[in-house]
């Protein structure tokens, strides 16, 4: 009930942001095929492009003919080289998904890991390290921990991986998966954190517990309360962490990419957007969005499940 | 708890407790703890290195004063950038734009996010639905994301930048401050002033806000470190400032080609940025050590004391 109801208002949100994203890029900047050809513009062009970009008919059919196409595949073609924006984005999407899964499993599972012995030896040695040096890497940009990563593996101190991938767009990743180890490796430095303090957090939570108290009364050996007791139950919240932590990398991936020169859809975002090519704009900020607001469902539901005393309705 | 009876402090008379400036004594115990003086001095050292910069800065930053990528020397301390600049000079120079645009950008998110929070927590009803659902609109777009769309837009202009970055800040702010206001909204003086016939503008200015400071203390530190971070990292995508000008995040983009010859010319300012970060950063948490008393950021906090989503 619950469930349906998240996704309920998942939809309505997705279908609000798809309308936001389309007035935006159509209609404020009064006329978006004026913006493109800026000091290029005259009658014929701004004609031709109109009707490319269907500036001509109504709103609500120009809207609806983008958001069928969005379904259909039939995106438009793009502004900077004229090729179909679907044939473009296909590989890009691909790749970002890859980086994104492969970090979000490693980053998961280390911050977990990690969290979990931290609050084993809370106020060791390995507790105080991890908890000082998780602040100080919260707070970093990406594109600082990639430059570092580059000058520690790839320029000034190693030279053992490559620097910058060079994939031409249009490859997928997996042909050169050593391209992939720094994009992770910086993507997984940035997500940890968030996920270790969280997972330690609730773990002392729990290792503090009545539960836990009673269960270590009964003489339940420790390994036990550890695993069957404190862990599940400091998974719950550390889930929807786990959960904005992919919601970082929608965004997270936008920076790395291109330090990398990595070709998914961040760095296609930031092509288009220096070309102002209107329709991959257009469909990159729908598909990242629409991953938000799934991976957020998500988050939420798995959450709802992982709870114990939340799945009996109150 | 010292911070705890800061934040309860002005419930006794009403108005009265302008005049005594809590957020001031938060500010000086967390700065006076290890951490929040370690954040401080780091947050500050940049900040002076940013300001008084342009002062001491031994060059034209704009001028091609040695060799492309050269190699540090006495003259030039840093080396050359990629079009021979003096690294030092542009270091010194580019730093001070980036600090204004985030501050900036904090107050807009701070201030837009706070009134929409509390007139969202304080009325209620349609306005409470309206506000709430545009924040899950917004919340939709990862915040670079957004700031490129509206960037996109009009094109890289800066008053853009700092209100694009601003703006995405918002729907954050919103929610954290209109959970602090339900709490504060319930509370007797509110009702009072409410009876005596207060307007709701002047409920929520003069009644409400005034509670609130310790979580909005928490989240401007948050906000600053986030604004430094994206505003940096849109000039690294080069949405800055148009080319001959120093940026720090300009400066790492457009030499690190050169990272073999001259590496000083992108490792400056990247410790800059990272030490300014990791500043404002540690500081802010000790602000929320000090106010909260707890090991947590308020986000985690509410995740911990509310597992998952909201519930009807």
């Amino acid at each position: 009930m619950l469930t349906a109801r998240r996704l309920g208002v998942g939809l309505i949100t997705l279908l609000v942001v798809s309308a936001v994203v389309f007035l935006a890029t159509e209609v404020l900047p009064g006329n978006a095929a004026y913006a493109v050809l800026g000091r290029n513009a005259n009658p014929a062009r701004l004609h031709a492009l109109e009707r490319q970009l269907h500036l001509n008919q109504g709103l609500l059919s120009q809207y609806w003919t983008w958001l069928s196409g969005l379904f259909t595949g039939k995106l438009g073609a793009s502004l900077a080289n004229g090729q179909p924006v679907w044939g473009l984005a296909e590989p890009r999407l691909i790749n970002s998904a890859v980086l994104v899964f492969v970090t979000g499993v490693i980053g998961s599972v280390l911050g977990v890991a990690l969290g979990a012995v931290a609050a084993l030896r809370k106020d060791g040695w390995f507790d105080h390290i991890s908890s000082v040096a998780a602040l100080a890497v919260t707070s970093l940009p990406e594109f600082i921990v990639a430059i570092g990563l580059i000058i520690l593996f790839s320029t000034v101190v190693l030279h053992l991986l490559p620097a910058v991938s060079l994939l031409p767009p249009g490859v997928y990743a997996w042909s050169q998966p050593e391209l992939l180890i720094l994009p992770v490796a910086t993507l997984v430095i940035v997500i940890v954190p968030y996920i270790f303090r969280m997972m330690r957090a609730a773990m002392i939570e729990a290792l503090e517990s009545d539960y836990v108290e009673m269960a270590r009364l009964k003489g339940v050996p420790e390994w036990r309360i550890v695993l069957r007791h404190a862990l599940p139950n400091s998974i719950a919240p550390t889930i929807q962490v786990i959960g904005l932590n992919f919601l970082y990398l929608a965004g997270g991936v936008v920076v790395v990419e291109y330090v990398f020169n990595y070709p998914g859809i961040g760095q296609g975002l930031v092509f288009a957007v220096s070309n102002r090519d209107i329709p991959v704009i257009q469909f990159i900020v729908v598909v990242l969005a629409a991953f938000y607001v799934c991976v957020n469902i998500a988050s939420d539901v798995i959450a709802l499940l992982a709870t114990p005393r939340r799945r009996i309705p109150r | 708890m010292a911070g705890a009876a800061l934040v309860t402090a002005p419930v006794a008379p009403p108005g009265a407790l302008a005049g005594r400036h809590p957020w001031l004594s938060v500010l000086w115990s967390a700065a006076r703890t290890p951490r929040g003086a370690a954040g401080l001095t780091m947050a500050l050292l940049v900040a002076g290195v940013a300001i008084i910069g342009p002062v001491v800065s031994p060059h034209s930053p704009n001028a091609l004063a040695t060799l492309t990528f050269a190699k540090p020397s006495g003259q030039f301390p840093l080396g050359g950038d990629f079009l021979g600049r003096d690294v030092l000079s542009r270091v010194l120079n580019g730093g001070w734009l980036l600090l204004l645009m985030a501050v900036a950008a904090t107050a807009i998110g701070i201030v837009a996010g706070a009134a929409a929070g509390i007139a969202a927590a304080y009325l209620r009803g349609a306005p409470d639905g309206l506000i709430m659902r545009t924040v899950d609109v917004i919340l939709a777009f990862p915040q670079l994301v957004f700031a490129l769309l509206l960037l996109s837009l009009v094109g890289p202009k800066l008053w853009l930048i700092v209100l694009a970055v601003g703006l995405s800040h918002a729907p954050a702010v919103a929610r954290v401050i209109r959970s602090a206001t339900l709490d504060v909204a319930e509370r007797d003086y509110v009702k009072v002033a409410e009876l005596q016939g207060m307007r709701p503008v002047k409920v929520m200015a003069k009644e409400i806000l005034p509670n609130l400071i310790t979580p909005l203390m928490v989240e401007a530190g948050l906000r600053l470190t986030y604004s430094i971070v994206i505003i940096a990292g849109l000039a690294f995508l080069g949405f800055g400032q148009p080319p001959p000008t120093a940026n720090w995040g300009t400066m790492i983009n457009e030499n690190r080609i050169g990272l073999q010859l001259n590496p000083w010319a992108v490792i400056a300012p990247a410790v800059l940025i990272a030490l300014l970060t990791i500043g404002t950063n540690t500081f802010t948490d000790a602000v929320a050590r000090v106010t909260i008393g707890v090991d947590r950021r308020p986000e985690e906090a509410a995740l911990l004391d509310d597992l998952g989503p909201e519930q009807a």
